[in-house]
């Protein structure tokens, strides 16, 4: 039992981390995309598990497909796409829904937070109706419940009872991603979906956003896929973490052992270029190169051209997810990951 | 197992994808429209103006294929030679309001301050008068010709055009682009006329080809009330109000053709327009 | 003594009732890297811009090798004389570049400006060498080139006056961890070949420890703390610094503490 596609393709299976004979948050097996106007899939193979009340990382660069799997969770896809495999979220198959089973999925089972909390709020609504309004609109409570959950909710996102009346131009970007941050947990959700949700904030910001939803995890139980193309991020805050390249899971494991002993090439890489304040000073280790072009299907390892550890056997042959020893939960897709140093064949 | 996700088939289809039927159909009347008008004198088949008075509003047969006019005249060459002066009144109107009020807009929004305040607010007197009215006034003024409700219409068209420029003008201008050239120790007016302008100049354009629908609807609006045109020049719009007194005798034929084909070609303008201006926004994205 | 490469003394600049830039003082020696740290609204963009001559200043002076830029250039002489002084690269590759002009046009309108008659060719040949690209990617246009490939045409167009200052406005921030590096690097290499003086804004304490020598931390319009960038990190005196610097997430981060520290400070200076 080392990879995942040996899983019977029915039932969603338990999250590793999840707590146990509830199904997964967020259950992705084996899931295909295609574009229209492309030449490889956007997504290739891509296996992810969020386990009930579990933060989960998605790490990648622009590119890679890490925005693009959160949106398929919510099936938020470009007209035209083309998708195989499966999507559960908390057992429900998302890309077999229909419409009032899509809607019931995005108004109460799934919520996201996205990047820009400028963008995705309108600046003409005063702050109580946009929290209030998808559960007014699609009846899930009454006006005045609604009203009570969202100073409930308010107030754990720690702001207070005056801004509903406010309008979103006189709040402050980390005020406002609170406010994002409220409004997605309206419908308890089970599985919350926030792409790079601190980015566009200040560092100190991002820190308290970052609490924040450490702190409501714990309290609402709910699962968290958090993407971002911040490693050290992803390092602080996840239980595990999902590492892609061109389309597809490089990496994965707890969070720990994947920045302690990264066993993908690109892992590496990039913990090694990202220029933190514990790294010794002086030139960065730069990955070189471009990730590949959509324009082009690759063969072998996509990223064998960047690196420093292809052999011929990379170029021919795509390596599949294998377990490190001795850790069955942290796998990586390399033929090499045993020459990686600072991983001398495992302890 | 593999699905495809799609759209729900609406009026998208129609008109929104890249090579739409509707985008097509248009494209192609405009050019025919066009093609008809440069060609006019050698491809219609009858003279205009010869009055064949015993012939006058017969019905459509081989030798007058859209039937003839209660003054005897050939509707279809009418309409053919007409295409002439019905599409060269408007190209005035939209050659002149682009030129002036593009020139208006580039200027208020580049330079702001004081002189956009004048300009801006100058031009847009001009809006709270009717365009027809002034144009009504000019032929009243200058007499019959093409020349003065075409000065007019263009005078009441520029405030559009000098609207948009500027707003575009002022997004533009604070796009960093902008900035790093100034940084470089290009001088304002370089920046302004080499860069800004051609980045804006695809939108104006694509405006303007809506406007040239409009345009050609007031001027045919002109025709009909016989101002402008002089009397026995063809033009759709004259061709209109000389075959309306046919349509009370049960003839309706040499009004009906004219004014069908007065709405095609503004439709078809619009939409040539509008598809250039989606085409247009989607590309700076 | 000789002037310093570019001094900058007392600049103030208000908006409204907010001063945006207060009383800001800072020298940048022959050769040298400077970074200035801010988080949003700290003034470390508007001093940038006032440093470039896009802003004027209320108060203070901008002097490059002692001769003042603070007050409008008369002429195109003088306008080209200051292009010469600073350049600037900002930070996103993907409006700072005039969507229809290919990159070899860039390059040569503003050889053209700078050096008329002669011929602007080998120039971009260098250029484009220099900072890592093909002859190939000269007749692109920036639609066609990735984030980091049109990052490099900007710092090319910036280099071909030049410039004895070069301003780096967050100019790897919109840029992916792999292809940030590579241009941090590429960064270093050219003050090592050039001796061009960086003034490096950016709110990114990890990119400051890469490439400055100095470093001044800006909160508010003021200048809170500054000195060596390794001194300064090492031993932070400002509880700002420490703040910033304990906001860089890593494993064992702890972003509770971390509110509690943004909230103490935010207290500390609520005027009474």
């Amino acid at each position: 039992m080392n990879t995942t596609e040996q899983h019977p393709a029915d039932t969603p299976r338990p999250a590793p981390g999840g707590r146990p004979n509830t199904p997964a948050a967020l259950d992705i097996r084996n899931l295909r995309m295609r574009l229209p106007h492309t030449a490889r899939p956007v997504l290739d193979g891509v296996d992810l598990t969020v386990g009930a009340g579990e933060t989960v990382a998605l790490v990648g660069e622009s590119g890679s497909g890490k925005t693009l799997t959160s949106r398929t969770v919510l099936r938020l896809l470009p007209a035209g796409t083309t998708t195989e495999g499966t999507v559960h979220v908390a057992g429900d198959d998302v890309l077999t829904m229909n419409a009032r089973q899509l809607r019931h999925l995005r108004t109460r089972t799934a919520a996201m937070i996205f990047q820009d909390p400028r963008a995705a709020i309108n600046p003409l609504r005063r702050i109580g109706d946009f929290l209030t309004e998808s559960v007014r609109l699609n009846k899930i409570m009454t006006p005045a419940a609604a009203q009570a959950r969202a100073g409930e909710l308010l107030e754990a996102v720690g702001l207070t009872t005056e801004v509903p009346r406010r309008y979103p131009g006189q709040l402050s970007g980390g005020m406002l991603q609170r406010v994002m941050i409220a409004a997605a947990l309206m419908g308890d959700p089970t599985l919350l979906l926030a792409d790079e949700p601190t980015t566009a904030l200040d560092v100190t910001t991002q820190a308290e956003v970052v609490a924040l939803l450490g702190d409501l995890r714990a309290r609402f139980g709910t699962g968290l896929l958090f993407v971002t193309h911040d490693l050290g991020l992803a390092a602080a805050i996840s239980d595990r973490v999902y590492v892609m390249y061109a389309g597809r899971i490089a990496e994965t494991g707890p969070a720990a052992s994947v920045f302690a002993r990264p066993r993908h090439p690109y892992t590496k890489a990039l913990l090694d270029s990202t220029p933190g304040l514990d790294a010794p000073p002086g030139r960065l280790v730069a990955i070189d190169g471009q990730p590949p072009d959509l324009r082009r299907e690759p063969t072998g390892c996509p990223f064998a051209p960047r690196c420093a550890h292809a052999t011929e056997l990379c170029t021919t042959e795509t390596p599949r997810s294998m377990p490190a020893r001795g850790e069955p939960a942290h796998t990586a897709a390399c033929h090499h990951s045993d020459r990686l140093e600072g991983t001398p064949g495992d302890a | 197992m593999t699905m495809t996700l799609v759209r729900r088939p609406g009026l998208a289809r129609l008109r929104a994808t890249d090579r739409g039927p509707l985008y097509l159909a248009s494209a192609g009347f405009v050019g025919l429209v066009v093609a008809v008008a440069l060609l006019a004198p050698w491809i219609a088949p009858h003279d205009p103006n010869t009055v064949e008075l015993g012939n006058a509003l017969a019905a459509p047969s081989g030798d007058h294929l859209l039937g003839v006019d209660a003054a005897g005249r050939d509707t279809l060459s009418r309409l053919v030679v007409g295409a002439r002066t019905s599409l060269l009144g408007p190209l005035g109107v939209v050659v002149f309001s682009t030129l002036a009020g593009g020139a208006v807009g580039v200027v208020a929004g580049w330079r702001g301050g004081w002189l956009d305040s004048l300009l801006s607010r100058t031009t847009e007197l001009t809006l709270a008068f009717p365009g027809l009215l002034l144009a009504i006034l000019f032929t009243s003024v200058y007499g019959e010709g093409l020349l003065a409700p075409v000065v007019a219409l263009s005078i009441a068209y520029l405030p559009y055009v000098a609207r948009l420029a500027r707003s575009l003008v002022l997004a533009e201008r604070e796009r960093p682009y902008v900035a790093a050239y100034r940084v470089q120790g290009h001088s304002g007016t370089d920046v302004c006329l080499r860069h800004v302008v051609p980045n804006i100049a695809p939108v104006v354009l694509a405006q303007c080809t809506v406007n040239f629908g409009y345009a050609l609807i007031d001027l045919a609006g002109l025709s009909f009330l016989g101002l402008g045109v002089p009397a026995l020049t063809p033009d759709w719009g004259r061709m209109v109000f000389d075959g309306k007194s046919a349509i009370q005798s049960g003839y309706p034929l040499s009004a009906i053709v004219p004014c069908l084909v007065i709405i095609l070609t503004v439709v078809a303008f619009n939409v040539v327009g509008e598809h250039w201006a989606d085409k247009v926004a989607g590309r700076n994205r | 003594m000789p002037e310093p490469l570019l001094e900058v003394r007392g600049l103030c600049r208000t908006f409204g009732d907010v001063r945006a830039v207060d009383d800001v003082t800072f020298t940048l020696p022959d050769g040298g890297s400077l970074g200035i740290v801010g988080e949003s609204g700290s003034g470390k963009t508007t001093t940038a811009r006032i440093v470039v001559g896009l802003d004027r200043a209320d108060a203070g002076h901008v002097r490059v090798r002692g001769q003042d830029r603070t007050t409008q250039p008369r002429g195109r002489a003088e306008r080209l004389a200051r292009a010469r002084q600073i350049q600037m690269v900002f930070q996103d590759p993907y409006l700072s570049l005039d969507p229809r002009t290919s990159v070899e046009a860039v390059l040569r309108e503003t050889l053209e400006l700078h050096r008329p008659g002669t011929d602007p060719a080998p120039r971009i040949r260098e250029l484009l060498d220099q900072v890592g690209l093909g002859t190939r990617a000269a007749d692109a246009l920036p639609r066609e080139l990735s984030g980091g490939q049109r990052q490099r045409v900007a710092i090319a167009r910036a280099l071909a006056v030049e410039p004895a200052v070069l301003v780096l406005d967050e100019a790897v921030a919109a840029l992916d961890v792999s292809v940030q590096a590579q241009i941090l690097n590429l960064l270093a290499d050219i003050r090592d070949a050039t001796g061009v003086g960086y003034l490096f804004i950016t709110h990114d304490l990890g990119v400051v420890r890469c490439v400055t020598d100095d470093v001044i931390v800006m909160r508010r319009g003021r200048i809170v703390e500054s000195g060596r960038t390794a001194d300064v990190l090492a031993l932070p005196n400002h509880a700002y610094t420490r703040l910033l610097m304990d906001s860089v997430p890593r494993p064992g981060w702890d972003p509770h503490a971390i509110g509690a520290a943004r909230r103490a400070l935010r207290n500390d200076d609520t005027p009474a």
